[in-house]
């Protein structure tokens, strides 16, 4: 199985919890505050990132401990060789910088989306079609992250050289024409990328959806709203020409920064945030199978899934544990009790979470 | 614990970059132990520097010589002037001993964000020496960072008006890299950077 041995340590409520012998179905059940999502987000973390509750590293060792954790887990090899060694953590005297190890080796957070790919899907992306366009966005850039590794190094310097556009409008005097140039051809070069490959993401990603059956799941139709132009010199020219509107409005207004993914659910052509909580839960659960199966390619794929069987109906509960049956990607699931599994029960590693502990059922 | 004149001497050392108490406090005990040699020969060299020390009023390096050994040495090329954004900068490629020319010191890097102008950067003295006449080449020698190569453009766009040749140095390929360790920002650069062979 693609994790296995997989072990925490002074992470959240779980002060040294060990499970072993994990299957390609993998359930953590107990009631609400047991520890169940902290497996969960201690497996996020071994992805790039801040995890599936963008936390911060200070949050995430035990409370009331000497600060510290870490995580580690075991990655299977596909032609049967030994298995990869996959570790991140943070030492108690430096609780804020995260550590990553391969094979005993530090190695960058960034170089783990080479061993694996990981997906989650938890309860508060529910309001992701109502939410903000940023939050959008931050959706899309993490599907983008694990296609596209260098996805991660423009955006940090897009944001940099946003900042500092910004504040050079935000100037009492008139912003030097010179330097603010130099700042948007950084802008322009960076932002084309971003652009173009979230247009790439998103292409792949309407491939995939196609092939779905458009029942029982809401099938959504995506596409991205773009918030400046793609080609770089066209991003660079509308950047010159925007600057006193921008000046005036106190920020940038054109670029990739300003762009949207549209959902909207097929057949009934509505825009997903007016959909019912029921089918925009089943167009998530589309967008995040269809970006796992577009991921795991070449890497082994793990999903983690909190809290999403217990509000399937049945038929919906059953069509998606056949998919993930059929899927490449390891499963990890959670939920507050075993009845909504019955299906897979039978294949699936369980276990008990309680108060910080685990225990195999 | 030791007198407070070696905690004095161990505290400042401490403050030095790359150092820190624990280094500190081995400096001062080897000192201690080679006094006889070692403490006359620091003190001198300390003093000498406190006395002679100062800013290059023509290129802004820091040498006990005024203008400095650069800028006096009238065996380098008055005509190529390599543009740094610091000294540490201008030590690093003098090292290396491979520009012949003499140098330019900003002292630092345009950044909104960090309040650093034009005006704060040593950018007027830079077009007097050019506007001065005699000089060909301009070498643009900033940090590949944001803040650098926006520095670098903007000193290009200055320099303009201008009759010199304006260049900046390569990035991309670092020597006796392997392309598959590179970062795709560098490997984007290299391939953007790439030119005709032989």
């Amino acid at each position: 199985m693609a994790l296995d041995r997989i072990t925490l340590s002074r992470f959240r409520n779980h002060a040294e919890t060990a499970l072993d012998a994990a299957a390609h179905f993998n359930l953590l059940v107990g009631e609400n505050g047991a520890g169940k999502t902290n497996v969960l987000e201690a497996l996020s973390l071994l992805a790039p990132g801040r995890g599936l509750r963008r936390a911060g590293l200070s949050d995430l060792a035990q409370a009331g401990g000497a600060g510290g954790f870490s995580v580690g887990a075991s990655l299977a090899q596909p032609d049967g060789a030994d298995p990869v060694r996959l570790a991140t953590y943070a030492r108690a005297d430096q609780p804020n910088r995260r550590r990553v190890q391969v094979n005993g080796a530090e190695a960058s957070a960034n170089g783990l989306s080479e061993w694996l790919a990981l997906g989650w899907l938890t309860p508060a992306m529910d309001r992701l079609f109502s939410d903000s366009a940023g939050a959008r966005r931050r959706f899309l850039d993490r599907m983008v992250l694990a296609l596209e590794p260098a996805h991660a190094h423009h955006s940090a310097r897009y944001e940099a050289a946003l900042r500092e556009r910004n504040r050079l409008l935000a100037d009492e005097r008139e912003p030097d024409p010179a330097w603010l140039e130099g700042v948007e051809r950084h802008l322009a070069r960076h932002g084309a990328l971003i652009a173009q490959a979230r247009a790439r993401t998103v292409a792949a990603l309407v491939d995939e959806l196609a092939t779905l059956p458009a029942e029982p799941f809401a099938v959504p139709l995506i596409a991205l709203e773009a918030g400046g132009p793609a080609a770089e010199e066209d991003l660079a020219l509308a950047l010159a020409q925007g600057r006193r509107r921008d000046r005036q409005a106190g920020r940038t207004l054109t670029g990739p920064h300003r762009d949207e993914l549209l959902v909207t659910m097929a057949g009934k052509m509505m825009p997903a945030a007016d959909c019912s909580t029921g089918e925009q839960k089943a167009m998530l659960i589309a967008l995040t199978l269809a970006h796992a199966g577009l991921a795991a390619r070449g890497r082994p794929g793990v999903l983690l899934l909190d809290e999403v069987a217990a509000h399937l109906d049945p038929v919906r509960r059953a069509a998606l544990f056949d998919r993930l049956r059929q899927g490449a990607a390891q499963v990890w699931m959670t939920g507050t009790e075993l009845a909504p599994f019955e299906d897979i029960r039978g294949e699936a590693a369980v276990w008990r979470v309680e108060g910080g502990r685990v225990m195999r059922a | 614990m030791a007198s407070t004149e070696i905690e004095r001497l161990a505290s400042a050392l401490a403050r030095l970059p790359g150092l820190g108490p624990r280094s500190a406090r081995r400096a001062v005990l080897w000192l201690v132990k080679h006094r006889e040699r070692a403490l006359p020969e620091l003190l001198e060299a300390l003093g000498g520097v406190q006395d002679n020390l100062s800013e290059c009023p023509q290129c802004g390096n820091v040498d006990t010589r005024v203008p400095c050994g650069i800028c006096s040495d009238l065996r380098r090329d008055a005509r190529s002037l390599c543009v740094v954004e610091e000294v540490s900068d201008l030590w690093a490629l003098d090292r290396a001993r491979l520009f012949t020319g003499r140098y330019h010191v900003l002292g630092g890097r345009l950044s909104a964000l960090d309040g650093v102008r034009p005006e704060d950067l040593s950018i007027d003295q830079l077009l007097g020496r050019v506007e001065a006449g005699g000089i060909d080449e301009v070498v643009l020698a900033m940090n590949a960072t944001l803040e650098g190569q926006t520095t670098a453009h903007y000193l290009a766009e200055r320099l303009e008006s201008f009759p010199v040749r304006v260049t900046q140095l390569a990035h991309g390929l670092p020597v006796g890299g392997e392309l598959d360790y590179l970062d795709e920002g560098t490997l984007a650069q290299a391939l953007r950077a790439r030119r005709p062979v032989g």
